[in-house]
Parts: C-alpha cells; structure tokens; sequence
C-alpha cells in the first residue's frame, strides 16, 4: 500500500464544484500514477473542463483537496501549481498572439527564472545567462514537439495542428511534472492526430505523467494506460480501457454510440 | 431630524436622476459589455438643447410646463439621434475588436461630444429658466418643491415603463435574449444588430430626460455637467450591479441618499477638516469599495468564474 | 532575420536622433525663439510620461485614465518640498525651504508615486479592464480634488492657487533656470533644462527597452494577450500587473517633480482628467507598446497645441474673419477625433512594432 502511495503522482479526492445552480462536479476522486497516460472522457458537459481547471487552479474547489506529489495543491492560484509542476493547454488553444512561437516558450519558463526589474535594466552577468539559457531551452522544446523551424513566427499564423504542437512545447517549459491536455486532438485531421499520438507516446516515453481529456475515443482507448470517465459531474468509471469501455453504466452514458466508432 | 429628512428627500431627487442615466450605461452594459463613457455627454447635450428649444419658444407665451415639456419633446428625438449616431459610427465596427479598442473610442466620443457641445453652446453657465413651481411644500420639518416631486414621479413613470418594456414585449425579450448571448440570439432569428441600436436610442432617451431634470433641479446647464454626472451614474450602475435594470435603479437611488447625506454631515463628521466640497469624492469611494469588495454590485449575480 | 535587422535599424535611428538632438535647441533656439526650445522641453516630459504610462497600457494591457495623478504626486512633493509654501504655512513645523538636493527629491517624488501606484494597484488590479479603466479615472479625479481642496483647515497645497515661488533643479551648485557660461558659450535656462530632461528622457527609453525585452516585458504581453493562459504558464500575474502599474507611476512621478521645477509653479488644473487623456492619447496614437511610436505620438502631440496656435487660428481669422474654434477646444476635439479614428482604422498606431501590428490587423480581420 505504501509502495502504491508513492507511485502516486497525484491523489485528488472528493472534489465537488457548483456553479449557481449547476453541480459541475460531484464528489469526483481520481488518481494519477507515475508515468502513465491517463485519459478523462465522458459526454459534453460531464465537468472533465471542470475538473482541469481545478487541478490546475483556475477554479478553486468548494469541497475535497488535491494531494500532489505529496503536498496539498493550493487551489484557486494557478502560478503557484504551474510552478509546483501541473502545465496544461486548453481546449480552444490561448497562445500569446502577438508574440513568436519561441517568446512564446519562453513565457513559460516564467516560474523557472528569477530576474527582476534591476536584473532586466543592468542586464547583468546573471540575467544574460538566464535569457541566453532560457532561449536556448525554447529552442530544444519546439525541437522536441517538432516546429523549431517555426521559431520565428508568429503564433497566430501557426497552422492549428502547429498551434496545438506550440501549446504543448509552452506547457513543457514550465517543466512539469504532470501535462494536463484540453482535448488536444479537437479539429485536428488523421495525419495531425497521429502526430500528436506519436508525441504523448514520446512524453510519456521520457517519463512525464499525462492527463488527457479527449473525445476522440480511438486514440484515449489506443493511448491510455487508464481511463476514468465522468457524466453529470460524477466519476462513473476508472481502470484499463478495455473494462471501462465494457462498464454498464459506461455505454449507458454514451447511450451506446460513441464507444464503438470513431 | 429635519435636516436629516431634508438630506434624504434631496437624496431621493439626486437619486432619481442618477437612476435613470444609470439605466442606459447598464443595458448598453448588459447587451455589449461595454461602458459607454459617452452617456454623460448624451445626457449634457439633452439638457442644453431643451434650453435653447425653451429660450426659442419663450415669446411664445406658453405656460411654463408647456415649455418644460415642448424642450422635452425636441430634445428626446436629438438625444436618440446622438445614441444611434454614435454606435453606428463610432462602436459598431469595433464589435470585435480587442476588449481596449472600444473603451478607447467612447473616451474619445466622449470628448468629441463635449468640445462640440463646447464650440455650439460656449464655455458659459446656462441659466435654466425656472419654469416649473418650486413653492416648497412642508413634509416632516423638510421642504420639497414641486419640481422635484416632479422628477421623482416622471422618473418613477419612466422606470416602470422600462421595465414593463424589457419584460412584456417582443422587443425587450429580443434586448434580453442578445445580453443573454449574442450568438445564440442571432441564430433564434433575433436582428442583434437592430436590438443594438435600439438600446441606445432607449437609453440616450431616459439621458435626456434626466438633463432636462438637472439642469431644471439646479437651474444651470453646462458643456462640461455631463463627465461627473456620467461618471456618477456609472457608479450608481456598478452599485446596484450592472446589467441590471433594478439594480441600476436602486444603485441611483443610494447613490444619491449617500451623497447628499455625506455632504450634509462630512463637516460635523470629521470635525470641520472636509466640506462639502468633497462631495464628489464620494461617489468614487462608493465606486472603488463596490468594485473592490462586491463587484458583482447589490443586486447583481454572482459571475461565475470563466476559464 | 528581418526582426534583427528592424532591431538594428531603430537602434540606429535612435543613435542619429540622439546626435541631431544635441544641436536641437540651438538650432530651434536661432531659428524660432526661445520660447519653442522651451516647448521641446515639455515635449521631453511628454515622452517621460508617456513611456511611463507605455508600460501600464501598451506593454501590459491595463487601462489607466488617471495617470496623471502620478505625475501630480511628483509635482507636488517637489513642490513642497523646494518652496517656501510649507515654511510659510505652517511656520512652527517647518523653519525654511530646505533646499532639499535634486538627487534626493526626484527619487523621493519617483518613490512616493510608484507607492501611489501599488497601493491603488494592490485592491484594484484583480478587477476586469474596463473596471480597471473607471478606478483609475476616480483615482486620478480625487486627488485633483484633493488637491484643490486641501488649503483648509490646514494649508497643505494652497489650494487652487497652486505653489508658486519653486526652486529650480541645482546641478553641481548651479540652478538650472539661470544661464550658464560654457567654453564661452552662454547657454540659457531653457538649454540646460533640455540637456538635463533629454538625459532622463534617454535614460527612461533605456530602462523602457531593457525592460521590454526582458522576463518582465515578456510576461507584461503574455496578461495583456491572455491573462489565463499567463497565469497557466506560472506567472503571478497580480505581482506583475503591480509592477507595471508601480513602474509606470514611477516614471511619472519623475516628470511630475521635474514639471513642478521647470515651471516654477503647480496648481491642480494642470493634473485633470484631460491631461491623462492627452498622455493615453500619445500612447494610442503613437502605438501602443512601440516605444519608437509612444515617442513619436508624444512629441506630435505635445508640438500640437503651438502648431494650432500658429496655424489654425490664423487660418480661421483670414477664412471666417474671426476666432471660431479656440486653439484649447480645437485640440481636445482633434484629440477625440484622433482616439475614434485610430481605433477604427489604425489599432496599432501611427508607427508599431512590426508584431503588434500583424497581431492586431489580425484581430480586425477576424472581426470584419
């Protein structure tokens, strides 16, 4: 059990969040091992946004906590968790328009440097090495996701498969223990999909837990290693994709449809 | 106690007018998210041209409300015409642009309308002819005049009319459904375009009512009366939550208690060291706690947090 | 490779402007009088001010419409502190004017502004823009208000008379607003004001840049494009929200102390809604976030009121055989014209950083 506790990444339990009068969550327990690909699914509006925005401090919760690699999360401040180790990207994609695909990156990195405002004025020894380090990592990270060439253009004029590849390079700089993914496949055609497969598959190759919310049922049940499913606010289902896509109550939410094709 | 009375019946007044000027920044507010600096001036530029119709139409001999309400007459339709003007123009090619862009322009309209109103009626004081009785009635050890149960019940009329307007007819579900959700209002078949335009004409209306008021209230008509009273009545909007039409009429309504009240006493309040001249500080005070502690206002819904 | 090279063309641009400044007053001053060198001093606080409010709104998205005040806390402390007002006033507290050094009194007016600024900023920066816009404007309209009134019971800022007899800015035992032989030249008071407020006007432009591109400058765009997303990226956006806000204050309170100096004399009227307008007004008209163009839009429009003074009242007695629109009026109407216009067919200003300017061409694509 103990052993368990420590392959733990995160251990979030009894969650719940109203919003007016809408339970967007309800008493929603999950938890995330090391290393592993876990995808979140249910029917639209099942609260898996919800629930991201906890985990990631956007909202704060009305009821339950967060345990993340063994301290509470500090919900309801979200620099605090990006800089504890929780990065996402979000659904409809929110780059920093106006900047380049590399400023963009190195945004990210924001929590990781210390330079103020004398740093930055009398660009010292110190903050020079910074900028130059903090550079030369956006460059290995949009590598890494694939569109280093990209580097110098601006982000709205990525094409969107590139957009969503950029989110996740950005997501990556804070260095993160845990990336947390908005439906990254939404709008994204075959070949961009398989790309995108291709590079969680990496992620978690290099060790990184990921928490994938997905509609996209063929590539969360070909990805994940396991799969929790909400519907109304409420976790109906967890365990290995092939039990989950079998559970009564499962097929029951998707009134039989989506698990089968897609 | 008298004064006390006096203060409140003073503040009932102030109230009255601020609520119906609150009224249009809140449902320009509600449907565009928007703060329409420029509804102060609307406001101004009801006020002087009712004087200049009043002063053209003074040989004519008229009884004084007659005059009131001929000003009345022609300064509605100028005021409707400044609002529609000023969207078409000024907000509606920027209804997507980023949320700076807009607020940007209403400062500069604002600006336009008063150095306009500036070269057209002067830098002078106006004289608002005292065309209505104000006998003062005894009520309670206080005095009220005529004139200002006037504006209260004409501002209590137009209010209840607004309401019934926003909640009865077609045109006011249309209003409701385009602040509800733009988009959404726009696929049920509803002209969001047209429901724009109208809510600022609609507004810029109860605006010139309210500077016919002030200006008959004080006497004094001004290119400049209308950025504090503008700025006052956003508060009064803010206060009572805005996007709120009830709220915006019981925002008014404190507002204006409040700050008759503060300047009634600020002097004994802190010992003589303030007068009430800081009478329009208080409004901001009342603003920056609103926003600070409640900015969902008093009557306002929670906002749910977005992401 | 074009952003390097746009780099090094504005720097070079700033390099041969910095050159053809240093002859600029004598030029102006042989050319057209006195009098304008003393206009292009203004102009150089304009540009301060703007830079400083370039921060707030252009580099960090935050609209503030009372700016100004900055500037006035600036202007007054060094008011009081280099007049004999407070001596007079409250004779038992005060003995003299100190004569307080300029080194200690810019900072001090610099320090109390940007305190100003966090202690506006710290309730009122988690509130939305628009808020935003409306808290500053009262902010900024109270303490004219303040300022107007605050003669009675006490004295402290005399009132709407304002605070005459201010001591000008000594440097090495010399008071700027007298003439200085040099090498046998004799430079005016209005030179030495102009080489002194062009060295802290360059000063500012550097601090501006270094910042700009910086960590600071980068998450300053990041809220400005998308506060969520910032806050995702591990960014306490209230902290540095704050600091822009402080920055920004700062830098005005440097040009409010070196204003109160300069003239001699402050009163509120010169800190009033409009004057926050015409500082916005540069940063907008210039564009927003592009220092080169905050520069541009404030000396335009700091040479503006002269240029209408000269030109278009004239131009109005020979067309209408009298004075219609007064020089004042003419100028607040081209400033409301100017905010209309540039946000409807120009966003990203007169002259913007080449990716501001696709960014927000962009935007008005999409809304089209």
């Amino acid at each position: 059990m103990n052993g368990q506790a420590a392959n733990e990444l995160l251990v979030a339990s009894g969650i719940s969040k109203r919003f007016g009068g809408v339970q967007a969550l309800r008493d929603v327990s999950l938890a995330l091992r090391r290393g592993e690909v876990c995808g979140l699914i249910g029917p639209n509006g099942a609260g898996k946004t919800s629930f991201f925005n906890v985990l990631t401090g956007l909202y704060s919760a009305d009821q339950g906590q967060v345990i993340f690699d063994g301290q509470p999360l500090p919900l309801g401040v979200p620099h605090r968790i990006a800089g504890l180790g929780i990065a996402r990207t979000f659904q409809n994609i929110r780059l920093f328009g106006a900047m380049s695909a590399l400023e963009n990156v190195m945004v990210g990195r924001h929590a990781r440097l210390h330079s103020g405002v004398l740093g930055a004025v009398l660009r010292t020894a110190a903050t020079r090495r910074e900028e130059a380090q903090t550079e030369a990592r956006a460059h290995d990270l949009l590598r890494y996701v694939g569109i280093d060439r990209l580097a110098n253009h601006q982000a709205t004029h990525l094409s969107y498969g590139d957009q969503r590849r950029l989110e996740i390079a950005r997501a990556l700089a804070t260095e993160p223990k845990l990336l947390a993914l908005d439906e990254p496949a939404a709008g994204m055609n075959a070949t961009e999909t398989a790309g995108l497969r291709a590079l969680i598959e990496k992620l978690r190759a290099d060790g990184l837990t990921v928490l994938l919310i997905e509609h996209d049922v063929k590539l969360v049940m070909g990805l994940c290693d396991r799969v929790a499913v909400l519907d109304y606010g409420e976790k109906i289902a967890e365990g290995i994709p092939e039990l989950v896509r079998r559970d009564p109550r499962v097929i029951s939410a998707y009134l039989g449809t989506e698990l089968n094709d897609a | 106690m008298d004064i006390f009375i006096q203060q409140i019946i003073n503040g009932l007044v102030l109230g009255s007018i601020y609520a119906l000027v609150a009224l249009g920044y809140t449902m320009v507010y509600g449907i565009l998210g928007l703060i329409n600096f420029a509804h102060g001036e609307v406001v101004m530029i009801g006020a002087l041209t009712a004087l200049t119709a009043i002063g053209l139409l003074l040989p004519a001999g008229l009884p004084g409300p007659m005059l009131v309400l001929a000003g009345l007459l022609i300064a509605i339709p100028v005021c409707m015409a400044v609002g529609f003007t000023v969207e078409r123009i000024a907000y509606r090619p920027l209804r997507h642009a980023p949320r700076l862009a807009p607020l940007i322009t209403a400062i500069g309209v604002s600006i336009v309308l008063q150095q306009l109103a500036m070269i057209g009626w002067g830098r002078n004081y106006h004289t608002f002819p005292a065309l209505l009785p104000t006998a003062p009635h005894q009520f309670a050890g206080a005095a009220i005049t005529d004139l200002q149960i006037i504006i209260v019940l004409t501002a209590a009329v137009l209010m209840a009319g607004l309401v019934w307007l926003v909640n009865r007819t077609r045109l006011g579900r249309a209003m409701r459904a385009t602040a509800e959700n733009p988009a959404v209002a726009r696929l049920m078949g509803v002209d969001v375009d047209r429901v724009i335009s109208f809510t600022f004409v609609l507004g810029s209306a109860l605006a010139a009512v309210a500077g016919v008021m002030v200006a008959a209230n004080y006497s004094i008509a001004h290119y400049a009366m209308g950025f504090m009273l503008g700025l006052k009545a956003f508060t009064a909007a803010v206060l009572g939550g805005i996007g709120n039409l009830g709220g915006a009429m019981l925002g008014g309504l404190l507002l204006g208690i409040i700050e008759s009240l503060a300047a009634g006493y600020i002097g004994d309040l802190t010992g003589g060291f303030l007068g009430s001249h800081y009478k329009d500080v208080f409004a901001f005070f009342v603003l920056i706690l609103v926003l600070v502690f409640r900015p969902s206002g008093l009557m306002g819904e929670k906002v749910a947090e977005r992401a | 490779m074009s952003a390097t090279n746009a780099r090094l063309k504005s720097r070079l641009g700033i390099a041969l402007i910095a050159v053809a400044l240093a002859v600029l007053p004598f030029v102006v001053g042989a050319g057209f009088g006195n009098s304008w060198v003393r206009i292009i001093d203004f102009a150089l606080l304009y540009i301060m001010l703007a830079l400083g409010l370039n921060i707030v709104v252009g580099f960090a998205g935050l609209l503030d419409l009372g700016y100004i005040a900055f500037y006035a806390v600036g202007a007054y402390l060094y008011a009081l502190l280099s007049s004999p007002h407070l001596a007079q006033a409250f004779p038992a507290l005060f003995a003299a004017a100190p004569g307080w050094p300029v080194w200690l009194v810019l900072p001090l007016g610099a320090g109390l502004a940007g305190l100003c600024g966090v202690l506006l900023g710290t309730p009122t920066l988690k509130l939305r823009g628009d808020y935003l816009a409306i808290v500053t404007l009262g902010f900024g309209e109270i303490i004219r208000i303040f300022l107007n009134n605050l003669n009675a019971p006490a004295n402290i800022t005399n009132g709407p008379q304002g605070i005459n007899n201010i001591a000008a800015v000594h440097i090495g035992g010399h008071a700027l607003n007298r003439p200085l032989e040099l090498f046998g030249i004799v430079l005016p008071g209005v030179h030495l004001h102009y080489y002194f407020f062009l060295a802290l006007t360059l000063l500012v432009i550097f601090v501006c840049v270094r910042l700009q591109d910086s960590r600071l400058g980068r998450a300053w765009v990041a809220i400005r494009e998308d506060e969520v997303a910032a806050r995702a990226c591990g960014i306490n956006t209230r902290n540095v929200k704050l600091l822009a806000f402080g920055l920004g204050a700062t830098f005005g309170g440097v040009a409010g102390g070196l204003f109160a100096s300069f003239q001699g004399f402050v009163s509120p009227e010169s800190f009033g809604l409009l004057e926050s307008i015409m500082v916005l007004c540069m940063v907008v008209l210039g564009g927003m976030g592009h220092i080169p163009g905050v520069i541009l839009g404030a000396v335009l429009l700091a040479l503006l009121p002269e240029a209408l003074r000269w030109g278009a009242v004239p131009m109005q007695q020979s067309l209408f055989g009298k004075v219609l629109i007064d020089p004042e009026s003419l100028r607040l109407l081209l400033f409301g014209v100017a905010l209309v216009l540039v946000m409807r067919w120009r966003p990203e200003g007169l002259w913007p950083s080449a990716l501001r300017r696709r960014e927000l061409s962009t935007h008005a694509a999409d809304g089209a």
